[in-house]
């Protein structure tokens, strides 16, 4: 390799990821909403125009800390997303910086035409921080798993939208998003995630980050699931395929030039995320293929359904959103670059649909054998859980 | 505006007999316990406002409501909206007592390929009438049923069960509107007036009293009733029967947590179970006795 070329494999390491990075069992596992409240509380010191407004959830969003420090800054809402969005952008226009904190599925599911007038169109700089989104919440079930929320986000003019793979990156979205004027979407998660950035991996709102090379196809990723992706590449590399692995943690404004540069050196794409497959970083990849390099790209996120109840891991597997698929995605879209056939409905998809059959299956089954005597069962009633 | 005033029928009385209130009363110790057995075994959940509202579950399929379980899509069934879905193990181990499903899928709460959703899903379990989960959309749901069945001079009445935290969100009071102008007097609101909510007690993150006076502004008919109390339930829902020009609003006053002595009263159950073990044996045992307000028969 002559000086200047770009490396054609491996992890890139000015990334600075994390030491053993595929040792999963050892990677650090933290919440990425855990970011979120320490870049609140960091952003908070040095910008006393900072105020935290928060939907009846305080601790869950992680508001809790900038409360803690600042208590004169956090304001209660209640269960009043709509409203909160609508306050939000009137304390923005006598000076404020409000975060208003929620769900996912409340803020910005709820109040969207709320925060599409009083933010977006009327440029006021509230930023919208959307926590346990993604299928991940698990056994709330579908009601609480947002994952409509980069699409319709990413379509609102005058919105950013950030969506954090870890916890470190959540800081630095959080701090970044304080001190970009405008609004701005900020997407958070329920479930510990491996931790796999570290203060020193470059971070600047709209640009992407390439985490590994690759010269064979590329896999962008947004969110936690860009894990998923790495260790995909990984196992693929054993194979001798090589691939690209970006961070597209800033889903809108998007690195068009990253995307196109990636589909003219490797030929194909890869998008994965913990969301519609429609509409959000698979769209936003797609619209800037069409319009520039056009290659072949595989979609992976939830495949037009909502989620359901579940333990996380079992739901992340269930809907196709781990390594072993993306890597069924990237050998499908090296076919389609080579011309070859592959079956209509994407292999990974209809794996995903078998393994979430099976599961519901198993679950279901396991759980019914233990029923008790009081309800009908075999089992002494003894043997239930809450009276062992 | 069409001509809305000749429409539900009580269809059977509602006096309740001695004998009648022994049952609902173990009815409801019956759903307190299978709530508790199955939030531990789903390992997550609400536990405060699905125990507090056992008693009004008890009165409601088991007394109150017309409903067939056999045959849940009945056109001329009673509608309970649950509009605070996050309590909906009460109203699962309701059906299941009552026959909707078999008690063996209490064992499936929350569990992948469940019909007992974390939140409850229409589409996924027969009788559950609406998805719900996000706060305050469930009264909407509840009028707009009301007012197609005066429409259709339907004999089938609405209830609405909420919870007092919901009633933060605008939206409920737009149902209100609606409720009061248009006279929605086959609709009935019970709300779960426990006094918490995720972040601390009602009073202290949103002030909602004086609510009886909120309500009436609105154009509703307000009872207020004792929410553990099925006998003071029941004559509130008497109540709600017997007008006919507004809609009735009953706030239930319960305690939430009801029956599990370190559970009442305090808002951090709103969210999570009792831990498997000592905390899950404790609570069932306390159920058992109510928290020590039942008398053991040998005292």
């Amino acid at each position: 390799m002559s000086k200047g070329e770009k490396p054609q494999k491996g992890l890139n390491k000015d990334a600075h990821l994390v030491r053993d990075l595929f040792a999963r069992a050892k990677v650090k596992q933290l919440p990425t909403r855990d970011g979120y409240g320490e870049g609140l509380v960091l952003a908070g010191k040095h910008d006393e125009k900072i105020v935290v407004i928060c939907a009846d959830l305080t601790e869950s969003t992680r508001s809790l800390g900038f409360k803690n420090a600042f208590p004169d800054r956090f304001v209660q809402m209640g269960v009043s997303e709509q409203s909160m969005a609508s306050i939000a952008a009137g304390m923005a226009m006598a000076g404020k910086v409000p975060f208003i904190s929620s769900y996912a599925a409340f803020s910005p599911g709820r109040n969207w035409e709320q925060i599409r007038t009083c933010i977006a169109l009327n440029q006021t700089n509230v930023k919208i921080a959307g926590a346990h989104a993604g299928v991940s919440v698990g056994p709330d079930g579908a009601t609480h798993q947002m994952i409509e929320d980069i699409a319709i986000m990413r379509v609102m003019p005058n919105m950013r939208v950030m969506v954090p793979c870890d916890s470190i990156e959540s800081k630095k979205a959080t701090v970044a998003a304080a001190f970009t004027e405008g609004p701005c979407y900020l997407r958070f998660a329920r479930e510990k995630t491996p931790v796999f950035t570290t203060d020193k991996t470059p971070f600047k709102l709209g640009r992407a980050e390439t985490f590994r090379h690759g010269t064979d196809a590329t896999i962008i990723a947004a969110g936690p699931v860009l894990y998923e992706a790495l260790c995909a590449a990984e196992a693929l590399s054993k194979h001798g395929i090589e691939v690209r692995v970006i961070n597209m943690h800033t889903v809108k404004p998007l690195d068009v030039k990253a995307v196109v540069i990636a589909a003219k050196e490797t030929g194909c794409l890869v998008t994965i995320e913990e969301a519609q497959a429609a509409g959000g970083l698979g769209g936003a990849v797609s619209e800037a293929l069409s319009a520039f390099s056009p290659v072949p790209l595989e979609r992976m996120g939830m495949q037009d359904r909502f989620g359901e109840s579940g333990e996380p891991t079992d739901l992340m597997e269930a809907f196709g959103l781990t390594s072993r698929y993306v890597e069924m995605a990237v050998k499908r879209a090296m076919c389609r670059k080579n011309g070859e056939r592959v079956p209509e409905i994407p292999e990974y998809k209809t794996a995903a649909e078998e393994q979430l059959a099976r599961l519901q299956k198993q679950i279901m089954e396991e759980a019914l054998a233990r029923t008790p005597k009081r309800w009908g069962g075999k089992k002494p009633d003894n043997s239930l859980k809450s009276r062992a | 505006m069409p001509d809305l005033t000749i429409g539900p029928k009580v269809r059977h009385p509602l006096h309740l007999h001695d004998k009648k209130l022994k049952e609902l009363e173990a009815v409801a110790m019956r759903i307190r316990e299978d709530v508790i057995d199955m939030l531990v075994e789903a390992g997550s959940g609400h536990s405060a406002g699905p125990l507090g509202m056992a008693d009004i579950f008890a009165a409601l399929y088991f007394h109150v409501m017309e409903h067939d379980p056999k045959d849940p899509d009945w056109e001329d069934r009673d509608r309970l909206i649950l509009s605070n879905g996050h309590t909906c193990p009460v109203r699962y181990a309701a059906m299941a007592e009552a026959g909707y499903f078999p008690k063996k899928y209490l064992m499936t709460l929350r569990k992948l390929g469940s019909p007992l959703q974390g939140h409850p899903e229409r589409t996924k379990l027969p009788g559950v009438e609406t998805t719900s989960g996000p706060l305050g959309s469930g009264s909407s749901q509840a009028v707009g049923l009301a007012y197609a069945a005066l429409l259709d001079k339907k004999p089938w009445r609405v209830y609405c069960m909420m919870s007092d935290g919901e009633l933060d969100a605008g939206q409920t009071w737009e149902a209100m509107l609606f409720a009061g102008r248009n006279k929605l007097y086959n609709c009935t609101f019970i709300i779960d007036r426990n006094n918490i909510q995720i972040d601390g007690n009602t009073e202290s993150i949103m002030p909602l009293e004086p609510l009886p006076e909120k309500f009436a502004a609105f154009g509703l008919h307000v009872e207020r009733c004792a929410g553990n109390s099925i006998p003071d339930i029941i004559r509130a829902i008497e109540r709600a029967h017997s007008i006919t020009e507004q809609p009735t609003v009953i706030i239930a006053d319960t305690i939430p947590g009801y029956g599990v002595p370190y559970m009442e009263y305090d808002f951090a159950w709103h969210g999570k179970p009792p831990k498997a073990g000592e905390e899950s044996r404790g609570a069932i045992e306390a159920l058992r006795t109510l928290g020590g307000r039942i008398m053991s028969e040998h005292e």
